[in-house]
């Protein structure tokens, strides 16, 4: 196993869909152990980075290596293998309805394991405790909160104990409490856990308060990058409008149009 | 104006060959050994409850009802040439040979299969789907396998149970109310039905539905733009092209049995 810092090196990687560029030729690094934020506005693309991690889109050139091994020219086989040290908390949860809160955690471990119902039972209950809702293992999928759910998903998606979990956006449409119970998750669990945090957000303050380091994407590129503290002091218009979420800057406010007045008074038809 | 009605022509066989293709490689991939044997097995068991046995109700109601109709229009049309003693045999010569396989598959593709299409669907649309692939569990396993084997297993036995009800539903109105000889209804049905004619060919044409509808189902489910108004096309999709599907195999294998 490969045990240099990073344990995921992204170089020169280019993607795009149906014609239009994603990312051009950009490179990152997510060293082992911290939390590592990418933010950018909504819509350039920060699940597809997270997609692209996960080997569930193939770039259109570059390399993605995790944990030793290039994700995008791996047979599917050896694909699962590595899915296995990886975990993702998805925007919406994806909890499986079907099955209740404890099953959900538990079906990753029956799936990926041997281990006895006892054993199971045991580290799903000790996974719910980090999460606080051990009280909720029997409950329905349907009978959770928005929050609720995302940290029963988070419960789910440590339960193999990965090496790396990503975060797709988890602090979207949460209200305060659950949105602060969430930061403290990430960083504790990080922490305690010794994992590997990618946290994909565009909740400026949430996510500097936890990251060790960032990453800005715009325009289908890497903007901007450092620890919070570097951010906070960049000069660039570009990263400023974004940081303190002004509504008109170098991403303007308007979406391209024709002049106003001449679309107003002279407009024929 | 001609290159653009020939670009869409190219455009609408392109999409349709790569659907194609994605649909078969999702059967290929729900079929393919996955060495998980009896893993699926609950989940095969599961599948034949949701499928099988609660499309069983519309089954029981439809092949009584429809037995019934059979047993009087037959009757109408028998008495008046003074051959309503071979009602038993006009009753079970349509259920068995067409209106068994192809009213269930009808039924079967509205009710079953239409709720796995948006069932599919709606785990593509909150990402259940993505969720297990990083979980490094082959939806095609999991999802996509065990409701196909359900599909399959539950449409013939389904056509079983309502040509047998048609048929009890033909007696009562035959026999029962309108007063055909009950030795002639059973003994004249009993000699004119052949096994291998009749009751086999019933068999490979429902089990050939079943493949088709539960195909169609899970692709289009698959296939849906993860949207409310994704699934809703796919759901209609599903009805519309599997009941087209089985009224033109229906002809196909017909002409292929019995001509």
């Amino acid at each position: 196993m490969d045990q240099s810092n990073n344990i995921i090196e992204v170089s020169n990687l280019s993607f795009s869909r149906n014609d239009r560029v994603i990312y051009d030729n950009i490179s990152l690094t997510v060293p082992r152990g911290k939390v590592t934020a990418i933010m950018g506005p909504s819509g350039i693309g920060k699940t597809t980075l997270l997609r692209l991690f996960g080997g569930q889109l193939r770039p259109d050139s570059g390399n993605i290596i995790f944990d030793g091994q290039d994700i995008p020219t791996l047979s599917r086989k050896a694909l699962y293998q590595a899915r296995r040290k990886m975990g993702v908390l998805f925007q919406s949860g994806a909890l499986f309805t079907e099955m209740s809160v404890f099953d959900n955690i538990a079906f990753p471990l029956r799936e990926h394991t041997k281990l006895s119902p006892s054993i199971i039972r045991k580290v799903v209950l000790m996974k719910l405790e980090a999460v606080g809702l051990r009280g909720a293992a029997n409950l329905s999928p349907t009978e959770l909160s928005g929050g609720m759910a995302r940290r029963v998903a988070l419960a789910r998606s440590i339960a193999l104990d990965p090496e790396l979990i990503m975060y797709d956006e988890p602090f979207a449409g949460q209200d305060p409490i659950s949105m602060g119970v969430i930061v403290r998750l990430i960083r504790d669990l990080n922490d305690a856990l010794n994992l590997t945090s990618v946290v994909v957000s565009h909740d400026v303050e949430e996510v500097l308060s936890i990251a060790d380091y960032v990453y800005i994407i715009a325009n289908k590129t890497i903007i901007a990058q450092g620890s919070p503290a570097h951010l906070r002091q960049e000069q660039s218009a570009q990263v400023r409008q974004f940081m303190a979420g002004e509504p008109d800057g170098p991403v303007p406010f308007h979406y391209p149009a024709a002049d106003y007045q001449e679309e107003l008074f002279n407009h024929v038809k | 104006m001609l290159s653009k009605s020939v670009g869409g022509l190219g455009r609408h066989g392109l999409s349709f060959v790569a659907g194609a293709g994605r649909a078969g490689l999702l059967l290929f991939g729900a079929l393919k050994p996955a060495g998980r044997g009896l893993k699926l097995l609950p989940l095969l068991v599961k599948q034949l409850y949701v499928v099988g046995v609660q499309s069983l109700v519309i089954i029981l109601v439809s092949g009584l009802f429809i037995g019934m109709v059979l047993s009087l229009q037959g009757y109408t049309l028998l008495v008046d040439y003074g051959a309503e003693q071979s009602l038993g045999q006009m009753v079970a010569l349509s259920l068995l040979r067409e209106l068994g396989p192809v009213v269930s598959a009808l039924l079967f593709a509205g009710r079953a299969g239409s709720a796995l299409t948006a069932e599919i669907g709606l785990m593509k649309a909150t990402e259940q789907l993505s969720s297990l692939e990083m979980m490094a569990i082959d939806p095609l396993h999991q999802i996509v396998a065990p409701r196909f084997w359900a599909g399959v297993i539950s449409l013939p036995l389904l056509a079983t149970i309502f040509s047998a009800v048609g048929i009890l539903g033909g007696h009562l109105v035959g026999v029962e109310w309108l007063g055909v000889d009950t030795g002639a209804f059973w003994a004249i049905m009993q000699s004119s039905v052949q096994w291998s004619e009749d009751i086999v060919n019933g068999g490979i044409k429902s089990l050939v539905f079943a493949v088709v509808v539960t195909w169609i189902a899970l692709h289009k489910g698959y296939d849906a733009e993860p949207t409310s108004e994704g699934i809703s096309r796919a759901t209609t999709a599903t009805v519309v092209q599997s009941s087209l599907a089985i009224l033109g195999l229906d002809f196909v294998m017909t002409a292929l049995m019995f001509s």
